[in-house]
């Protein structure tokens, strides 16, 4: 199997920061794995190890049996695709494509031949002659594409591929991005910090928080059960809405609300709760076990109404059917679908 | 009335500037009675050739002249070569480190040339190289290093750092990166180097005319200063301009064709944007 596996991988800057802790990670043959985390998390610098354009402090890398930490960049044999794109201004999209190529002194048919078979699946065969300055963005995005996939590498590293891109856009290629990893059988590094990107494209979720994993899993899990509170409040959309408070008689005390607590975790002191806007439901006359809440701001989505609710002293958010409300209303949350993380590390309790 | 004023100042300057090139081109085709005649003529009457056809027929201008384009354009093309990779790796060094050694640099080159004559001579003829081109080629491009570096320098730095790292990714060598990525990239600073470099060398005098002592292996400012009269009373002024004309017009034509080029890579980093 040509998994890419790093192990404990730690880098330290010269002023001192840590930029990832231990971090380990497996990144199945033929499958897509994504680094998701805020800027400053060490994504990027994850990726610029695995490229081999930066060193790790500690740690191991590798592709396959093989180990990968050691090599020069250029004998890695990966693919990278820069934020920037990063294509040589002074080549047409024809060298930017076969410079990698012709470096290796590859025979000119063969290179000929691999330049139009990878123009032609990116759409961009009518645009060889031209430089990078006379293409549009969507355009210079395939090229920078292009150069990676040209090559065949046994690893794709993109580096938040799609920010340069307007939104329309984005989400096209997002689509296309997929089918073509699945076409390619290709193993896949992908970092961003769009959630709904990671969602979409991976088939796991590395979150990375300050230089630390946080959780790695499929997206559905990574939605469904989030390992602690920060992975819980990044990702989905809109974001979940937590409380905090002490836990006595039963019961965990928010501001100005309460909220039973299941079984298991009654002798915990301190908890959060996390509710996504998706599973509240609200009505205009008292429900069962609900809570009272004032309505502060509803906003329209299109097919759905997304509330800014008032429950206590604590916000809560709401993603309903569109629907009139008004001032006075209620909102009850399946206790199942309750997010519990504990008070001091955060972490997620099973209930 | 401050364009006129401006406008004034310009000729007054440019006039200051050319007068001596002027003297020198007019001293060319003067007729030898002309010339240091009193009081002064100023236009040659009329116009004469006779100083090139007997310069031509005295000294083997044409052999000063390749050996100085064959000295100066090697010496060139080596000084922009080392300068590359030294510019390759100060535009990606911590800035600490950079100004160090760009400062180191200049030092070197403020240190007077004359005062490397002895022992760049001593070295030279222990090598064998007087009298052979090499003697000249590289200590022509070991003094201008500091020059060619510094421009390079500025040039390299503002090529984006992901676009030597995606060279690195399709596995191009340190040279090759230079050679086919940043040089490109960097080209006004690569060919504002290479002028400045140039005219140096060509206008190099005190190395040529310690170490080239045979007359066939002169460059043209040392042929130039052997161009003597019958006597040392006489000075042969008109065939003394018309060695200069020869020698200066090449460099003219070289900086007219660049010029562009040239004020953009002096200029480059100067402002953002």
């Amino acid at each position: 199997m040509d998994d890419l596996r790093g192990e404990s991988i730690t880098k330290v800057f010269p002023a001192g920061t840590r930029a990832l802790d231990r971090v380990s990670f497996t990144a199945r043959e033929g499958g897509v794995l994504t680094l998701l985390g805020p800027s400053g998390c060490g994504k990027s610098t994850l990726l610029r190890i695995v490229a081999g354009l930066e060193s790790a402090t500690e740690g191991r890398l590798f592709l396959g049996g093989e180990r990968l930490d050691g090599l020069p960049p250029g004998q890695r044999n990966v693919g990278f695709v820069f934020q920037n794109y990063a294509l040589y201004p002074h080549m047409t999209v024809e060298g930017n494509l076969s410079l990698a190529m012709r470096a290796q002194k590859v025979p000119a048919q063969e290179i000929a031949s691999r330049v139009r078979e990878t123009a032609e699946m990116l759409g961009i065969a009518d645009l060889l002659s031209r430089r990078p300055a006379q293409l549009s963005g969507g355009q210079q995005q395939r090229v920078a594409l292009g150069r990676a996939l040209v090559r065949r590498p046994r690893l794709y590293l993109l580096d938040e591929p799609l920010s340069n891109l307007d939104a329309l856009l984005r989400e096209g290629t997002r689509s296309e991005l997929k089918l073509l990893f699945r076409r390619l059988g290709a193993t896949v590094l992908y970092v961003t910090h769009d959630q709904a990107e990671a969602m979409s494209l991976s088939d796991e979720v590395l979150v990375l928080k300050d230089g630390r994993v946080r959780q790695c899993a499929p997206p559905l899990e990574v939605y469904a059960r989030p390992a602690d509170l920060f992975t819980a409040t990044f990702v989905g959309s809109p974001r979940m809405s937590v409380w905090c408070g002490q836990c006595h008689d039963g019961l965990l005390h928010g501001r100005g609300v309460a909220v039973e607590a299941p079984d298991a975790l009654r002798e915990r002191p301190r908890l959060w709760v996390g509710i996504r806007p998706e599973h509240v439901e609200v009505a205009s006359s008292p429900l069962d076990g609900g809570w009272e809440a004032r309505l502060d701001l509803a906003e329209p989505t299109g097919d759905r109404l997304l509330l800014t609710l008032r429950v206590g002293g604590e916000s809560l958010r709401a993603l309903v059917p569109p629907r009139e409300l008004a001032g006075q209303i209620w909102a009850r949350v399946a206790p199942e679908r309750l997010h519990w993380f504990d008070g001091e590390t955060e972490s997620r309790l099973e209930s | 009335m401050r364009r006129a004023a401006l406008g004034l100042a310009v000729v007054l300057l440019a006039g200051w500037s050319l007068a001596p090139a002027v003297w020198q081109l007019l001293t060319a085709f003067k007729p030898d009675d002309q010339i240091t005649r009193v009081p002064t003529i100023y236009l040659p009457d009329p116009p004469t050739t006779g100083h090139f056809s007997r310069l031509w027929a005295r000294k083997p201008l044409a052999v000063y002249l390749a050996n100085s384009l064959e000295i100066s354009a090697s010496a060139t093309v080596l000084a922009v070569f080392v300068a590359s990779l030294a510019a390759a790796a100060l535009s990606r060094s911590t800035a600490a480190f950079r100004n160090r050694i760009l400062l180191g640099l200049l030092f070197l080159a403020l240190f007077p040339p004359i005062l490397l004559l002895f022992p760049l001579y001593e070295g030279v003829r222990a090598l064998g190289w007087i009298n052979h081109p090499l003697g000249l080629v590289l200590p022509y491009a070991a003094l201008n290093l500091p020059l060619a570096v510094w421009i390079l320098e500025s040039g390299f730095r503002q090529i984006p750092r992901e676009v030597d790292e995606a060279a690195q990714l399709d596995g191009l060598g340190l040279i090759a990166r230079v050679v086919r990525v940043q040089a490109p990239l960097a080209a006004p600073s690569v060919v504002t180097a290479a002028i400045l470099v140039f005219i140096f060398c060509w206008n190099e005098f005190m190395l040529a005319l310690t170490f080239m002592t045979r007359d066939t292996a002169k460059t043209v400012t040392a042929g130039i200063a052997s161009i003597g009269g019958a006597s040392i009373y006489e000075i042969p002024w008109g065939q003394l301009s018309a060695a200069v004309l020869l020698a200066t017009a090449p460099l003219v034509l070289l900086v007219l064709a660049f010029e562009r080029r040239i004020t953009a890579g002096l200029t480059r980093g100067a402002v953002k944007g």
